[in-house]
């Protein structure tokens, strides 16, 4: 994929050496970190379309990242089918339930919002505890690789590595594109002045709509992705504790920033892998984490650097 | 009801829970004048604009833009049918540059707007429109500048940028020059009266001075109810609405 011309001239440079980045990373820190940085890194991004550039908080993501992973999970392992087409099973289920729930919940505003993602998102817990194709407690576990294409055996580390990579940069220059393009535009409107947005004439609640899918469908690519990384599906993908730590990590790196929810999502998965020895201490460091942020920094470490990055016109 | 008339209600009336706050109003907005609406505070005159503007639904009653009954119409198709609104407090986008605020008004007819996979390049074409508009209202040296940093006035002179931007049959400004100061306030009467040239307008605004100047008629609402209508000459002399406005036995509404 090429670069969209909307990413101006001097960002190219800038996007290029982070794609450079993550080609030789691998060679320097473990695989299966980066790679569980780069499933909540797109994860973050997802939601972070929603509510950095729509304004809408979505409490209930982990329904669209849990259920991908599961029907992924279940497609590789007891139908046998190819990566790409277990993922994109997955990724088609999180945009119909994307629309289901979108459909429900754009009725309201605010808290509201929130609540009804959450409660349709429980919803989908549950069916996920009681349900056979899961496995439960259990999980479903040990979900082949499988080959790409038929062609690259992803049970190598590097190759599911470089795969990763891919999906993940080109789903970031999609989600960057759709953010600039003419709809993006009507999405900032939306977000900045609601009733404004309805008198000039646009049917506001269809503009959520697709947001709200198209987020869905990226978490659920996501969640698909992190299946055949750790090859699990469990019930820590589809709980409301996730749904709060998508939150988490697009508040700690900036919200309605490009490169904010990746930077988050990587520090929250840094602070689990670090400090993984100490157990349930974990939680209390990022809840620490996550006040001093609050409090010091409001806008998230790519907001507050934004202004830095600006001057050297590389963020937008 | 013709030609004549714009817009038309008919016992037009909204009540909240038990409190009536518009009540059996019926309004006529003849075409291409300005039609302002003042009372006394709380005499229903918002909530009357945001009846006509769809954004409450009436409880009784019928609204007709050009003869079509538009009561049960959503209000963001009353926009796409030439009837725009503006806002008591500014309504700006925030975080969109001058240019991008116009801009926003003017893609909706571009017909590109769902395309999410579009690059925003397409946009650039509505630029000339756009810098053509803001000039007009005296905002183009800000052209990049993010909308929420302007001043009071500039935003709201952006707004009525924003709201040309649709070329609209019939303007309805709520309050236009509320929390302006002198220098802005004539500004913007100016430039109401430079945009009102084949257009309607129906304006809530309580600066009386400005309502002489600008306003062919204008209908006096108190407690929900129409009270006098007429030019301005006409309602100031009407001894109910100097009594609505100053109490019994003070002076005159034609003050300011």
């Amino acid at each position: 994929m090429t670069l969209s011309p909307s990413v101006p001239s001097r960002q190219k440079p800038f996007i290029l050496a982070l794609i450079g980045l993550g080609l030789v990373l691998p060679f320097a820190v473990y695989p299966v970190f980066l790679m569980k940085g780069l499933c909540f890194g797109l994860f973050a991004a997802a939601f972070n379309l929603l509510l950095g550039y729509v304004g809408l908080l979505s409490f209930g993501h982990a329904m669209f990242f849990g259920w991908s992973a599961y029907l992924t999970a279940y497609a590789a392992k007891e139908w046998g089918l190819t990566p790409e087409i277990a993922i994109l099973l997955g990724v088609a289920l999180a945009t119909v339930l994307g629309a289901v729930v979108g459909w429900l919940a754009i009725r309201r505003q605010g808290i509201y919002f929130a609540m009804i993602t959450l409660a349709l998102a429980q919803l989908g817990f549950f069916v996920a505890v009681q349900a056979p194709m899961t496995h439960g407690e259990d999980g479903i576990q040990g979900v082949p690789r499988g080959h790409l294409f038929g062609l690259f055996d992803l049970s190598d580390t590097m190759t599911m590595y470089y795969f990763v990579l891919a999906v993940f940069v080109a789903s970031l220059l999609f989600l960057h594109r759709v953010v600039n393009s003419p709809f993006g535009q009507v999405l900032k409107a939306i977000r900045d002045n609601e009733p404004r947005a309805v008198s000039l004439g646009y049917e506001v609640g269809r503009y959520k709509l697709i947001a709200f899918v198209l987020s869905s469908a990226f978490a659920g690519l996501a969640g698909s992705l992190k299946s055949l990384v750790f090859q699990l599906a469990s019930l820590a993908d589809v709980s409301w504790h996730m749904s709060g730590e998508v939150v988490l990590m697009t508040l700690l790196g900036g919200v309605g920033t490009v490169l904010g929810p990746m930077v988050g999502a990587f520090l929250v998965v840094a602070i689990q892998d670090f400090f993984a020895g100490i157990g349930s201490w974990v939680i209390i460091i990022q809840g620490v984490i996550f006040v001093v942020c609050v409090l010091l920094f409001r806008s998230g470490m790519i907001g507050v650097l934004a202004p830095w990055l600006k001057r050297r016109g590389i963020t937008g | 009801m013709g030609d004549e008339f714009i817009v038309e209600t008919r016992s037009l009336t909204k009540e909240f829970k038990g409190f009536v706050a518009v009540s059996d109003v019926n309004l006529r907005v003849r075409r291409h004048t300005i039609h302002a609406l003042i009372g006394p505070n709380g005499a229903g005159k918002t909530t009357c604009f945001n009846l006509v503007t769809k954004f409450l639904t009436p409880t009784k009653g019928q609204i007709l833009f050009n003869g079509t009954d538009i009561t049960h119409t959503q209000p963001a198709a009353i926009a796409r049918h030439g009837m725009v609104r503006s806002f008591q407090i500014s309504a700006v986008f925030g975080h969109l540059t001058v240019l991008e605020n116009v801009r926003v008004a003017l893609q909706r007819k571009q017909g590109k707007s769902f395309q999410f996979w579009r690059s925003g390049e397409c946009l650039n074409e509505l630029n000339t429109r756009a810098e053509e508009l803001i000039e007009a209202v005296g905002v183009a040296e800000y052209r990049d500048t993010p909308a929420g940093e302007l001043s009071y006035g500039r935003k709201r002179a952006l707004e009525i940028a924003t709201t040309l931007a649709l070329d609209p049959e019939m303007l309805l400004l709520d309050e236009p020059m509320a929390g302006m100061g002198a220098e802005d306030v004539r500004r913007t009467a100016d430039l109401i009266r430079r945009v009102s040239a084949n257009r309607t307008i129906l304006m809530v605004e309580h600066n009386l001075s400005v309502v002489a100047d600008l306003s062919d008629t204008i209908t006096v609402l108190k407690l929900g109810r129409v009270l006098a209508e007429g030019s301005y000459a006409e309602i100031s002399d009407n001894p109910e609405v100097v009594e609505a406005y100053m109490g019994s036995g003070h002076g005159a509404a034609g003050h300011g």
